[in-house]
């Protein structure tokens, strides 16, 4: 890692020439949601002028730039009783700007499930590849729960990191791309003055969490909390509509399905990002679903979530962000759920026995 | 034409029309980019909008509209009677649309409100299609989606399932970025109405007013507490379940 540091002005122009000559993604306004907040996504940006610096967060996450909503995997040709299969990796050069550490760790959670298992998706890493990404700290929201999963600092997965530093920004520099890049912009190396202002605004970032998440020992929890009743009383609430999932930078499960032109002369086989949340998620071939209750496909979320990968790769997928707490109009969201679900055991009042003494 | 096995003989394919404005007739002749190719799969007996064959032989019987008049039971029943398939086609045949509104008056009033002193023959209530003849598929909306039908028509010459999205609308709103009509303070039947259509109504800020009918195993009970809960307004909420009238089971339930 390089570091150096850059004016905001300086950063701007070199924001301005990157996004000019690439096409780019990154947080604009795009409402004023109903008490005058204003309302961020992700999108197509071609200028700094365009772009938000000064965000809060994105309802959505930018999960779907590199794994998109609905993929082609295959297409297929039928021609004199037989067919031909074309596959395509390819995938153009992107640029995503402004991600949060939160989100850059999503990504790189991703990363770990795509690339990492037995069987890596190609399709996957031709974007990752091809992905450069920025990215910017800021001030958790009184919602944000990311230090709670230790996922509000990041270390790797981006090309260039800024931290904002008061007059100027903080660049870590992690791609050579990113440093021949800023070759042509007036940076500085970082002064014993710019060290400290980086450690103070780590500082001011870390302190300023709201928000707690206790997390130790969950997966035990779940073993444990596997038939608890409040799974039921959540899942009472899920609408079952699957936005959670939509706007998740980790939620990865999707549904496979093959579409034929309607010239029956070819077909497409498509990968669509799917919901753990959604009525069939778990219905099979004849109709059996083997998870009809609202309560079990909750349940199933959490687990995946903050237990399966914990178990087997030893980290939990969610980051942090809050944003299904924040989408849910349910009002389902981590902290309380887990809360509730740490609450019923270790306020318990049946299953609770004197320590044995000291001898 | 023999076809990966399948022997997609052309589907003979009628369609009819109801009480409706004919509007998910028309956009069967619409998009251009694939109307060949669509057509080729076709062998159209009767289909006023697209052509002048007048037969009665339909493998498919696609039928649009709503019923309003006794006449309408008998034409319908006669339909029923020679299609091999039959298909209620677009929100007004799947649950009685927004003819259904009358249902809520009195049959004088409206017929004054409308045609003033004329006598006209119509029934009390506009009924969607299932309460007089057995249907085999539903395709909703207002309109249709001409790509969703085309899917089907594919599925039936290609013998695949024939299915429609169980889900919820907000999974494709969420899928377009849009910002939620809900956090804008609208009261929107996304969470609960069939997908399929690609969020086109939020997605212009227009709220889902459910054309497509409920999704699979909706949680009423949630939806309700939620419109409480934002300090909306029930009323309008009914007004909206009431639009298209594919929610009446949940509006009698609740009395």
């Amino acid at each position: 890692m390089i570091y150096k540091v850059i004016s905001k002005n300086e950063f701007r122009a070199f924001v301005d020439a990157l996004v000019r000559a690439n096409t780019s993604y990154g947080p604009r306004q795009v409402d004023t949601g109903r008490n005058g907040e204003p309302v961020y996504q992700f999108m197509p940006v071609s200028s700094a002028s365009e772009i938000a610096f000064d965000y809060t967060v994105t309802t959505s996450s930018a999960k779907h730039l590199i794994m998109p909503f609905r993929e082609e995997l295959s297409k297929f040709r039928f021609r004199d009783g037989d067919w031909d299969q074309e596959v395509r990796y390819d995938a153009p050069p992107i640029v995503l700007f402004g991600l949060r550490p939160c989100d850059i760790n999503a990504i790189n959670i991703l990363d770990e499930v795509m690339l990492n298992g037995p069987y890596p998706s190609p399709y996957y890493l031709a974007r990752r590849k091809n992905t450069f990404i920025v990215g910017m700290d800021h001030l958790p929201l009184p919602d944000c729960f990311c230090r709670s999963m230790n996922r509000h600092t990041v270390s790797r997965g981006f090309n260039l990191f800024a931290s904002d530093i008061g007059e100027s920004y903080f660049l870590s520099i992690n791609s050579s791309k990113a440093y021949n890049f800023l070759k042509e912009f007036e940076t500085t190396e970082p002064t014993e003055e710019d060290d400290c202002k980086l450690i103070e605004r780590r500082k001011l970032i870390k302190q300023s969490f709201k928000t707690n998440v206790e997390v130790t020992g969950l997966p035990m929890f779940l073993d444990l909390e596997f038939d608890s009743p409040i799974w039921e009383k959540w899942g009472n609430k899920c609408l079952n509509c699957g936005s959670c999932a939509m706007v998740c930078p980790t939620c990865y499960c999707y549904n496979v399905e093959e579409r034929v032109a309607t010239g029956l002369e070819s077909s497409s086989r498509q990968r669509r990002l799917y919901s753990c949340n959604l009525i069939d998620f778990a219905e099979v071939s004849g109709g059996h679903n083997f998870r009809p209750k609202n309560g079990d496909r909750l349940k199933y979320r959490y687990y995946h979530h903050y237990r399966g990968f914990a178990i087997n790769d030893n980290q939990q997928i969610c980051v942090g962000c809050n944003r299904c707490g924040r989408t849910c109009l349910a009002s389902i969201n981590p902290k309380e759920v887990i809360n509730d679900l740490r609450l019923e055991k270790e306020s318990c009042m049946t299953c609770v026995s004197p320590s044995p003494q000291r001898s | 034409m023999n076809h990966l096995g399948f022997d997609t003989e052309k589907l003979k394919i009628g369609s009819f029309d109801f009480t409706c404005c004919e509007g998910c007739q028309l956009q069967l002749a619409n998009h251009e980019s694939t109307l060949p190719e669509f057509l080729a799969l076709l062998d159209i007996r009767n289909f006023r909008e697209i052509s002048s064959e007048r037969l009665d032989d339909s493998d498919i019987a696609l039928v649009e509209g709503s019923i309003t008049r006794s006449d309408e039971v008998e034409r319908l029943k006669a339909i029923r009677a020679q299609a091999k398939v039959l298909v209620a086609y677009g929100t007004c045949a799947c649950f009685g649309g927004m003819n259904a509104q009358k249902n809520k008056f009195p049959k004088e009033e409206c017929i004054r409100t409308v045609y003033g002193d004329k006598q006209i023959d119509t029934m009390p209530e506009a009924h969607k299609i299932s309460d007089f003849v057995q249907v085999d598929y539903s395709i909703p909306g207002c309109p249709v989606s001409k790509e969703e039908v085309e899917r089907i028509v594919v599925s039936i010459a290609t013998r695949s399932p024939i299915a429609l999205p169980k889900y919820p609308v907000c999974v494709e709103c969420k899928q377009r970025l849009n910002t939620c009509l809900f956090d804008l303070g609208e009261v929107c039947l996304g969470p609960i109405s069939r997908a399929g259509c690609d969020a086109v109504c939020p997605s212009g800020k227009t709220v889902c007013l459910g054309c497509r009918g409920p999704a699979d195993d909706i949680n009423y009970a949630s939806f309700t507490e939620l419109v409480r809960d934002k300090g909306l307004s029930t009323e309008e909420m009914r007004e909206k379940l009431a639009f298209y009238n594919g929610f009446t089971e949940y509006l009698n339930h609740e009395g």
